[in-house]
């Protein structure tokens, strides 16, 4: 029944009591425009009467002008938004839309099925509680069907709803279905899927959309709105244990500190025993405040405001939870990521992590394979790409409290955002935490940096010179060694062609190796700032994210980065290793400037121009700033008298 | 004790508000008094009980709103005793910018997207929220929730981030921006059954009243002040209507009704036969305008 005839038979009052208390189902569709997806939501849309008379003439007029159904109406033209995708006839993004009947309101993240548009099936699926996985009755379980039903077990949809499409291209043969259904089932099962129920439908016809067709009265079971009506919406995470991620502390006054949030799992009252994480700190809840004031419970997928009996610290980024079922706390994890952007993931590279309310740096380690999301295949993997889904251990800067995904979609899930571009990247689920997290500890030395640097009567730092190959870096630095060594400082020169003979000659250029040459040398110069040195590096480091990981991995000031600028014409005409001839002949890839790019400093402590200056002014520059910012200061220790 | 799906969105809504305030550094409530604007308000108060929402509302103020509009507004702020900046265009009224006079397109542009450009520049807001739902018009329902703006404002579909869970990525360079939109999931149905059920006020003119209209080629045309010219032989006539949507007033169509009350207004609704924006003059243009308009910086 819909909206109208309800409202004639009850009246207004009546259908407003109960359309204010419906529920809310978030379902994801999957499948091609082949398979009539855009057609069936269109026609739910349309048969739950949401469309109105001008966007029916509207509708009229386009599937007239560029529909595919001759005289007949093209639903899928209601759906299909965005101009480009008009013209190319397939939807691109995730898009949604709304309808409602009696009994729930439907949030529909309508995402292409192509292979290539994984991420966006991925996005829609994140949010999910039950999947419509569109199938051609003529074709069976195809490669994409095995694809959809992987990504929505991946990320934890529990209700999927295979609906067999275009029975009435196969006489609504009730063989073909069943052999199908047998088919999915077992699939299904073999990924470990949610509950599976499936329909025959015909989209384009209406069979069983809406109605029960009277073509396949051998199915008895429900038409597909009956089932996304029906179907149970999720309860089990009030049943899980309380989570919930500080989004805001509010304190509006002295008399008043309460700390917001939206609550990921469980169920919360007043005089409820609840920890602080990752401090572990207990206390007692005083009161909930949601939208309506003071309440008596406060359950999953509210927004509540919390106070505590006791004053306990706890910040933006902090996870409340129930006292007796407290999450884990660590900083290295498994970790099953999908990849989202154009760039491909660069192990080593730090990125941020935002899980929750909390942004962490991380860096994730070499993929141990990726997933062939067609056949389920376990691939070796040096990095993910576009769309790629693979398995990777992830390092974070600090320890934070999390629960696996699989137990909770809220505090076992995060998204890495590029640290230059602040572009969305990737999208991960925490599978566990690694045991090294909580059985190797940093050791505190007694002797620390601060004593052994005052001891050689210096400050620790490292002089990081980036540039093209041929600007003259290492000249400069060693010009620098010198006058430093004269000048009795302890010092030590890093230089990039020396260390890839050594420590890193396992590397090559690629980017993913060039950011691993970057990391290594990056902890090296840790280890030799904190045994007081002054560490000179000299790499072209190409990258500005890994200059910036090298500078984040230090404490403020000790990081001098010096960016020796010269020409590519001129470092080119120089060549001093007869490089740049090589690789204009390509016989060395992957050369900086010429098919790899360089990317300068954009706020470096020293800009050294050679092009202006020689290289002992050059070194005097950057003798200069040290002396400026005091790692020279105190004079060497006098000699110990005999 | 299952939540219903208003009380999903409202949480939905206000975890979007309370991330913007605590992760941008400068952010704004773009207030445009229509009943979305209502409800963002209302769900702004809501985030931050007992103190105040620790953002200043703004409204872009085209000189060309429904009287009563404005005055509602004004009445609001002082409730709720809340900041409102009002921006208006300065270059645009100097140079005399009006739907009469300049019509429709140029109008629009001039003292609404290139007003809000100009205001958000002005006060160098990181972060704007918007009452704009996706069930509004199609290109909306591609749009993000938390939506990047280049440093120029521009929109660009094809580079959108992705977003998942609940987890929004609010990073963002100098000067670029965000626009942030905590009704995206909400329908028109649904944001009157929370002003319903909620009792929020919103502007009478959505109500249905006797005004004095003209007809224009097919739209109803409240005659709101004497700046607006009447044809020859065009004279106002008394007529019992009420507004779908708020705007500028000449380029708001009003529609007949007799409803009177929230339940009527609900009623008239899901029982009518029209989209919401065809009462908009400006969405009268091709199907993808909206698209091209966003990509320029209209809201």
């Amino acid at each position: 029944m819909d909206h109208f005839d309800q409202i004639r038979e009850h009246g207004i009052d009546a259908y407003l009591l109960e359309h204010e208390h419906k529920e809310l189902l978030r379902f994801i569709t999957c499948g091609s425009v082949d398979d009539g997806k855009s057609t069936l939501i269109g026609r739910l849309l349309y048969e739950s009467k949401l469309i109105y008379e001008d966007q029916l003439a509207a509708l009229e007029a386009d599937s007239a002008k560029v529909g595919t159904q001759g005289e007949g109406l093209d639903f899928a033209l209601l759906v299909d938004g965005l101009a480009a995708e008009r013209e190319q006839g397939i939807t691109i993004d995730v898009a949604y839309r709304y309808f409602s009947t009696k009994a729930r309101k439907f949030i529909v993240a309508d995402t292409p099925g192509h292979e290539q548009y994984t991420r966006n099936m991925v996005t829609g699926a994140s949010m999910a509680d039950a999947a419509v996985i569109l199938l051609d009755a003529r074709k069976g379980i195809l490669s994409q069907t095995r694809r959809h039903t992987y990504i929505c077990s991946l990320l934890g949809i529990r209700h999927l709803v295979l609906a067999v499409n275009k029975m009435d291209l196969v006489d609504y043969s009730q063989q073909v279905y069943l052999d199908v259904q047998a088919a999915y089932r077992e699939l299904a099962a073999s990924l470990g899927a949610g509950e599976v129920s499936c329909i025959p439908v015909s989209a384009l016809v209406g069979d069983n959309v809406t109605e029960k067709s009277d073509k396949m009265p051998w199915y008895t079971g429900n038409t597909l709105l009956g089932e996304l009506e029906t179907l149970s919406v999720d309860e089990l995470e009030v049943r899980k244990p309380f989570r919930m991620p500080v989004q805001w502390v509010n304190r509006p006054s002295s008399d008043f500190r309460g700390f917001s949030g939206y609550i990921a799992s469980g169920s919360l009252k007043p005089g409820d025993e609840v920890a602080v994480l990752p401090s572990r700190k207990s206390s007692k809840v005083k009161s909930i405040l949601g939208p309506e004031g003071e309440m008596l419970e406060a359950v999953a997928s509210q927004s509540v405001t919390i106070c505590l009996e006791d004053e306990i610290d706890a910040s933006r980024g902090d996870v409340l939870s129930t006292a007796e079922s407290q999450p884990k706390i660590a900083d290295q994890f498994r970790s099953t990521i999908v990849w989202m952007h154009e760039e491909p993931m660069l192990p080593g590279r730090p990125y941020l992590m935002k899980i929750g309310a909390k942004t962490v740096s991380v860096s994730v380690a070499e993929p141990r394979h990726k997933v062939n999301i067609n056949t389920f295949a376990k691939l070796p993997a040096r990095t993910l790409e576009l769309n790629d889904i693979g398995v990777c251990n992830i390092n974070l800067d600090q320890a934070i409290a999390f629960d696996p995904y699989k137990e909770n979609r809220h505090t076992g899930s995060f998204i890495l955002i590029d640290r230059l571009t602040n572009d969305t990247v990737g999208a991960g689920m925490i599978d566990f935490a690694l045991w090294r997290s909580d059985n190797v500890q940093w050791q505190n030395l007694d002797v620390d940096k601060a004593a052994r640097s005052s001891a050689k009567g210096q400050k620790s730092s490292v002089v990081w010179f980036t540039g093209l190959s041929g600007a003259g870096k290492s000249t400069i630095a060693n010009l620098l060694e010198k006058r430093l060594h004269a000048d009795g400082r302890h010092t030590y020169l890093l230089d990039g062609d020396n260390v890839r003979h050594g420590l890193n000659k396992d590397l090559g250029f690629t980017d993913a190796d060039r950011v691993e040459n970057i990391r290594r040398v990056m902890e090296v110069s840790k280890l030799m700032i904190d045994a007081g040195l002054i560490v000179l590096v000299s790499f072209i480091s190409p990258f500005r994210s890994e200059r910036k990981m090298a500078r984040d991995a230090l404490e403020e000031g000790e990081f001098v980065e010096v960016f020796v600028d010269t020409d590519l014409a001129e470092a080119e005409r120089r060549d001093p290793k007869g490089l740049y001839e090589k690789a204009r002949q390509g016989q060395i890839k992957h050369f900086t400037g010429i098919d790899s790019p360089y990317e300068a400093p954009l706020d470096p402590e020293i800009h050294v121009r050679t092009q202006d200056c020689s290289p002992e002014e050059a070194a005097e520059q950057v003798m200069a700033h040290l002396k400026s910012f005091g790692a020279l200061n105190s004079l060497p220790p006098p000699p110990k008298k005999k | 004790m299952a939540l219903t799906h208003l009380e999903r969105l409202e949480a939905e809504s206000i975890h979007i508000i309370r991330e913007v305030a605590a992760e941008c550094e400068n952010p704004v409530m773009l207030y445009s008094i229509g009943k979305d604007s209502s409800v963002m308000l209302h769900l702004a108060m809501k985030a931050f009980e007992p103190g105040k929402p620790p953002f200043p509302l703004m409204h872009v103020d085209t000189t060309w709103k429904f009287r009563e509009m404005i005055a509602f507004r004004d009445n609001l702020i002082k409730e709720y005793g809340l900041d409102l900046i009002v921006h208006k265009n300065q270059e645009g009224i100097e140079k005399g910018i009006g739907p009469f006079t300049h019509g429709s397109a140029i109008h629009t542009d001039v003292m609404k997207t290139q007003s809000l450009k100009q205001a958000l520049d002005k006060y160098q807001f990181d972060a704007a929220f918007g009452g704009a739902r996706r069930d509004e018009e199609k290109s909306r329902a591609k749009e993000r929730i938390f939506s990047f703006r280049s440093a120029q404002h521009r929109w660009d579909p094809k580079r959108q981030r992705p977003e998942l869970w609940s987890t929004y990525n609010t990073r963002i360079n100098k000067k670029e921006s965000l626009r942030v939109f905590p009704l995206s999931n909400w329908t028109e149905l649904d944001v009157w059954q929370y002003i319903h059920l909620k009792n929020i006020p919103v502007v009478p003119l959505y109500f249905a009243k006797e005004r004095p209209v003209v007809e224009r080629d097919g739209v109803m045309i409240m005659v709101d002040d004497e700046r607006m010219p009447l044809n020859v032989g065009e004279t106002p006539v008394m007529k019992m209507v009420r507004f779908r949507t708020l705007g500028c007033y000449p380029l708001t169509g009003a529609v007949e009704s007799n409803a009177t009350s929230l339940t009527d207004i609900i009623e008239e609704m899901l029982l009518t036969a029209s989209s919401e924006r065809q009462g908009r003059v400006i969405d009268h243009d091709a199907a993808a305008s909206m698209e091209k308009k966003k990509q320029e910086g209209y809201f």
